[in-house]
């Protein structure tokens, strides 16, 4: 299959840093960056392909981290099946939301407003419910076994984050170059268009949200074993839904890389104004504002759409006759 | 004779007090090219919504291959064969004319490499051969309204709904166009259009069905409706309609 190629480069780069440093800083710093990378894989999938765009993916980053931790806190079960059932549940969620939004045909930002909403409901369930340990939040026990999917240093973790970021990747990449992937890709062009080409929109939509959700429920399973706790404001807080938006709008929406280079520069940004801003409160927050929207403004497509006009304006362009029509 | 392969029946759309569409009734004959006229705002896009299920009708009937589809949604219809092309052309902007293409021949191909050669072909067949890798933005008017026509007989339609793939064109474009369409009915796909531009009605329609205020006020073959006295009233006026006959009576 084409377009395999950059996506095993890439993991097997990325693969050998620990190897090269065995910094917890800089692991760390990855493995967030991957864990927004993921969580924004999955926002792509929807947003970015099918021009749907969720500010509620906390909804299933949460109940990837919730079903992940309740369930084995609370009846004791393998800490991978927890994580293999946070990833269905998640999916779930995806299926409810996108099946009541979809049917009642909300488009652009009333269901934009709809998953906000349904992330929020989710996050005020969870801090009064007792199962998740409402307002305290959910503490795992430390048990550094494999088995236990938890683990005594840093670098298995990130070699299990980047193994479920390069299964995005290549789901991402097989989505693109099938039918599905043209489907969704049409709706988010036209609708109108699509459906009158046999497209079941609804039916395509739901599909992309039910996949968008499991990915980033995978990211919220994982953010559970790695930190070990988990309370509302984490797993539905609308930080996530943010930075899995972000990611992808930075890198480019509708890209396999996007996600993936979005994080890895919103986290360099988040970590560079900290040093710049020092002590000043906020002003990390600002600086990290501004660049976002010079970021927006100067490069609508994102990091990915714009190497692709460095590499157009650098070689000589093969098809010259671009006129504009007058329609 | 044989069922028409489509046959509407006294259809009509309301919304609120407007009637859009009143009790129109026709019949697209298997294999031939049938033409809806009308002066604009006379219903012609919104019977094409409701035959392509894109618009419910407030009442009546619209049989296909001698099933009753009334209702049903876009998606299945295009799967039953029907397609269509819009008066405002809507391409995927951002796509190729040979991934815009393909989504139609997707209908038919599962695989993604099956369904693009099939768009190159019937990109090639419409004339856009020279313009497969361009993005769809980049086409000029007539190019798109080739990429619409090209994306609708991607699916393999049985039936194929114009809606005005003339309009817009100018007559040296016109003129390449009307044998396309020809071609398009020659290899057995029954055609229904609404068209303004005379010249190709004239020379395409086998009939015509002449729709004013979301009535069907004449039908019949070309020649015989451009003399119609009802059909002239509604779109130059009594005034003129009058001064025609009065014309002829002194000639």
């Amino acid at each position: 299959m084409k377009g395999l190629a950059p996506i095993a480069t890439v993991a097997v780069l990325l693969a050998l840093v620990p190897f090269i440093t065995a910094s917890n800083a800089v692991l760390n710093f990855l493995v967030m960056a991957f864990l927004i990378a993921l969580a924004g894989q999955g926002w792509n999938i929807l947003g970015g392909y099918g021009g749907q765009y969720s500010f509620g993916h906390a909804a299933f980053f949460g109940t990837g981290t919730y079903v992940t931790a309740v369930l084995q806190v609370r009846y004791g079960m393998n800490a991978w099946l927890c994580f293999a059932l946070g990833i269905a549940g998640g999916a779930l969620v995806g299926a409810v939301i996108g099946g009541l939004s979809f049917r009642s045909g909300l488009r652009g930002s009333y269901f934009a407003l709809v998953t906000l909403a349904f992330a929020e409901v989710l996050r005020i369930v969870a801090s009064v419910a007792p199962i998740t340990g409402a307002g305290v939040g959910t503490l795992i026990k430390l048990d550094l076994r494999p088995e236990a999917f938890q683990f005594q240093s840093r670098a298995p973790f990130y070699w299990v984050l980047l193994a479920l970021l390069v299964v995005s990747l290549i789901l991402t990449r097989i989505i693109e170059d099938s039918r599905f992937g043209a489907y969704l890709v049409a709706l988010r062009e036209n609708e109108d268009a699509a459906k009158a080409l046999g497209v079941d929109t609804t039916l395509v939509k739901l599909g992309a949200m039910t996949i968008s959700a499991a990915i980033t429920a995978a990211a919220g399973g994982f953010y559970a074993q790695y930190f070990l706790f988990v309370d509302a404001g984490i797993a539905y807080g609308p930080w996530i839904s943010v930075e899995a938006l972000l990611a992808p709008i930075i890198g480019g929406v509708g890209t396999v890389f996007g996600p993936l280079l979005g994080a890895l520069v919103i986290r360099t940004l988040g970590e560079l104004t900290k040093i710049v801003a020092g002590d000043a409160p906020g002003l990390d927050l600002v600086i990290y504002g501004s660049v976002l929207v010079a970021v927006v403004a100067f490069a609508p497509r994102g990091i990915a759409g714009l190497i692709e006009r460095v590499r157009g304006r650098l070689t000589p362009p093969a098809a010259p006759s671009l006129e504009r029509s007058h329609g | 004779m044989a069922e028409p392969l489509l046959q509407v029946e006294n259809v009509s759309k309301h919304f609120g007090g407007l009637r859009a569409v009143d009790g129109a009734s026709l019949a697209a004959e298997q294999g031939r090219i049938t033409v809806v006229i009308g002066p604009n705002g006379a219903g012609k896009t919104t019977l094409f919504a409701m035959i392509t299920g894109f618009l419910r009708p407030t009442s009546g009937s619209i049989r296909y291959d001698s099933v009753d589809i009334t209702g049903e949604p876009p998606h299945r219809l295009a799967r039953r064969g029907i397609a269509r092309t819009f008066q405002i052309v809507q391409p995927f902007p951002a796509l190729t004319v040979r991934e815009n293409i393909a989504v139609g021949s997707h209908l038919r191909h599962a695989k993604r490499a099956d369904a693009l050669a099939a768009a190159s072909a019937t990109g090639e067949a419409v004339g856009l051969g020279g313009q497969l890798d361009k993005p769809a933005s980049a086409l000029t008017v007539a190019g798109r309204k080739r990429l619409e026509l090209a994306r609708a007989l991607a699916i393999g339609p049985r039936l194929l709904l114009l809606d005005e793939v003339l309009a817009g064109l100018n007559p040296s474009e016109v003129r390449d166009m009307v044998p396309v369409i020809r071609g398009i009915a020659a290899r057995g796909v029954t055609i229904l259009m609404i068209e303004h531009v005379m010249q190709a009605v004239m020379s395409l329609a086998e009939t015509v069905y002449v729709l004013s205020e979301g009535r069907i006020i004449a039908q019949g073959r070309p020649q015989a409706i451009a003399s119609d006295r009802l059909v002239v009233e509604a779109y130059l006026g009594r005034g003129a309609a009058a001064q025609m006959t009065e014309e002829a009576v002194h000639a």
